[in-house]
């Protein structure tokens, strides 16, 4: 860090090395183009966790509803867990992601 | 947070074929989402900051699913069932201001820099030492307290499904290793939303049925005040300065140490948070996270402070010698009293996804400050990218093992788990000194941080394990400690940066552009994204909207 050396002798140690840096990353990186939507795979997992447990709610036996206090817990959670699994894909369907920004690219050569 | 230690013995849970189904259904999403994010890898920021390219409600959920470990949630469902009402502190006044603060004021000194780590932006602003330093007890934290979730997980899954501690240590190690070694940040923080939905899906039942049992809110508070006295249902009763109450901390001491401290080091400066809005898609987005996790945070007390005070009806003597349950059993022992299968099976899910996050959120920031800020620094420096992203899984397969090993370790010498975990929340501390003088004052010099941050460090800790544990003077609790070791630890982080940079040359003002308050940064000239002008995006009205309802929750628990 001496004062005497040029600019690309403190490689990585200023603010301009960090920004060059990771703006030549953010141009390669596939994260945008490639990732899937996780509205997909929640909206996925509560529907399928929604209807098992309200299934087991639909004629619940008289030792779990004492249980739980006379409240048929698994119906209205497993209802609650449908409605936001539906939640997820109807807002899926309604606002799709954004298509990528800049078309694919192959990986330049380093 | 505290870690069960101890969980009794009759906590076993009655889960049925039912109950396993549901779990394995979410452990193979888990995975499957580490598979699925692999293809999004490319580059080391892909890997390590998801390409700097998520929404904010992704972002903004993982934020604060981050912090929703099981350590969280048990340890402050014991903390009502200890103390009452007075955990609404750790939300209210111990998170939302230093969130907001985070969104509003650091973030575009955070995400404009382009900095990937916390420890990168001590970097560019002070030197290397002090890089170095926060590097080492960074990673080094993070590794152990990963170790400290698997322990806690291993305890928890052996008293409630009878699973012995070395499988349920190496299962939930592999599952952490195998999605962030495929995936990378992108699949830790897909997962962290995932939890959080999952987690809330177990605690909502949890809350509603404890109510009920109790008889409502009004039972519930009529039976509290009976049995503890009115303080037990207030935020502020007893802690006048010098008046006597369970949590052993004033209103001053809980205002300064934890609403300011305590809480603005852990929210603002550890990377296992900040990272999470750094992989935000712009400067909007980044700014949002903290502020769209504020909101739940506000809410989420409810759901743990509430079981745990039922707790403290329903087992009168609970945590204390005339009842063989502690205060972390109190999560538990609802499920197990209150839960039919079905739902029990959602809840043992979420507690498990919650540990997993935690130790999750864990090790992908310790292998991105490993990978960028240790070995690409100061190791092995200017390989190509590729060599990075290959190291950087290699790292965190290392980390997952070392985790692995601290948790077995910690099976044997339990205790010293509790004394690290005191010592990791005092690393925070000096980091916050460090930010807040070199963020605020320009002529901070490049020296200073490096020896506030060693100074800081040094007397929190002293503070702490001298003049508190030595007895030189008296503070009547662990938690009240705390609070003053941290107020002890910035005030002198902040005299010795003062003095160093009294005495050594200031940095060029052209070299601190974006780096201190009232300069912009290049990056940050960014044009905005469409849609993000519209009034439910503007940063300033979500913070302000956060602190105004922080502040609203505390009327009710004032009186």
């Amino acid at each position: 860090m001496s004062e005497h050396h040029p600019r690309p002798e403190r490689h990585g140690y200023s603010e301009q090395d960090v920004q060059r840096e990771v703006t030549e990353l953010e141009g390669r990186s596939a994260t945008a183009a490639r990732i899937f939507d996780l509205r997909r795979i929640i909206g996925g997992l509560f529907v399928v966790y929604g209807v098992i447990v309200t299934i087991a709610g639909i004629s619940p036996s008289d030792a779990s509803l004492h249980k739980s206090e006379g409240v048929n817990i698994n119906l209205w959670t497993g209802l609650g867990m449908l409605l936001l699994g539906v939640f997820f894909l109807v807002w899926l369907k309604l606002r799709p992601a954004a298509p990528p920004r800049a078309p694919e690219r192959e990986q330049p050569p380093e | 947070m505290q870690t069960p230690t101890n969980l009794a013995a009759g906590l076993r849970l009655p889960v049925n074929a039912l109950d396993y189904a549901l779990m394995a259904i979410y452990f193979a999403v888990v995975l499957g989402i580490g598979f699925a994010a692999r293809r999004s890898v490319r580059t080391s920021l892909d890997f390590f900051l998801s390409g700097r390219s998520l929404p904010a409600w992704i972002t903004g959920l993982a934020f604060v699913s981050a912090n929703l470990a099981a350590t969280e949630i048990l340890g402050m469902a014991a903390n009502s069932a200890q103390y009452g009402a007075y955990t609404v502190h750790w939300y209210w006044i111990g998170a939302i201001p230093a969130m907001v603060f985070l969104g509003l004021v650091m973030m575009p000194f955070y995400y404009g820099s382009k900095v990937r780590s916390v420890p990168e932006f001590l970097l560019l602003r002070f030197d290397r030492w002090a890089h170095l330093l926060s590097s080492a007890l960074f990673a080094f934290a993070a590794v152990l307290i990963a170790g400290v979730n698997l322990y806690a997980l291993a305890i928890v899954v052996e008293a409630l499904l009878g699973w012995p501690q070395w499988l349920a240590v190496v299962v939930a190690g592999f599952f952490v290793l195998a999605y962030i070694t495929l995936g990378g940040l992108s699949s830790a923080i897909y997962n962290e939303v995932l939890q959080f939905f999952v987690i809330l899906a177990a605690l909502i039942p949890l809350t509603v049925l404890g109510l009920k049992k109790a008889g409502g809110w009004g039972g519930l508070t009529d039976s509290l005040t009976a049995g503890h006295g009115h303080h037990f249902v207030t935020a502020w009763g007893g802690t006048g300065i010098g008046s006597a109450n369970p949590l052993g901390a004033n209103w001053l001491t809980i205002v300064l140490g934890l609403g300011f401290v305590l809480s603005f080091g852990y929210w603002t400066t550890n990377f296992a948070e900040v990272q999470r809005a750094l992989s935000a898609k712009n400067l909007s987005a980044a700014r949002r996270t903290p502020l769209i996790a504020a909101y739940p945070k506000i809410f989420i007390v409810f759901l743990v402070m509430i079981p745990g005070l039922v707790a403290a009806v329903l087992v009168p003597g609970i945590g204390t010698s005339d009842s063989d349950l502690q205060y972390n059993d109190a999560i538990p022992y609802l499920m197990q009293e209150l839960l039919p299968n079905g739902v029990l099976g959602v809840a043992v899910t979420g507690l498990l996804a919650a540990f997993m996050a935690g130790m999750a959120a864990n090790v992908s920031s310790f292998n991105t400050v490993f990978t960028n800020d240790i070995w690409a620094r100061y190791v092995v420096r200017g390989r190509e990218d590729a060599y990075y992203v290959r190291f950087g899984r290699l790292i965190t397969v290392i980390g997952v093992l070392v985790s692995i090993g601290t948790a077995f370790l910690a099976a044997s010498f339990s205790n010293i788990m509790a004394y690290l975990q005191t010592l990791f929340s005092f690393f925070n501390v000096p980091m916050f000194v460090v930010f807040v003088v070199g963020m605020f004052w320009k002529r901070a010099s490049v020296r200073s941080g490096f020896w506030g941050l060693l100074a800081g460090t040094t007397a929190a800790m002293v503070n702490y394990f001298v003049v508190y544990k030595q007895g030189i003077v008296a503070i009547p609790t662990d938690q009240g400690a705390n609070f003053v070791s941290a107020i002890a630890g910035f005030a002198a982080g902040a005299v010795v940066m003062v003095a160093v940079s009294l005495f050594t040359a200031p940095k060029p003002a052209e070299e601190l552009r974006g780096l201190v308050y009232g300069t912009v940064s290049p990056g940050m000239a960014e044009p905005p994204a469409p849609g993000d002008d519209a009034w439910y995006r503007r940063p300033a009205l979500l913070g302000w909207g956060a602190l105004v309802l922080a502040a609203a929750c505390y009327i009710p628990f004032s009186f």
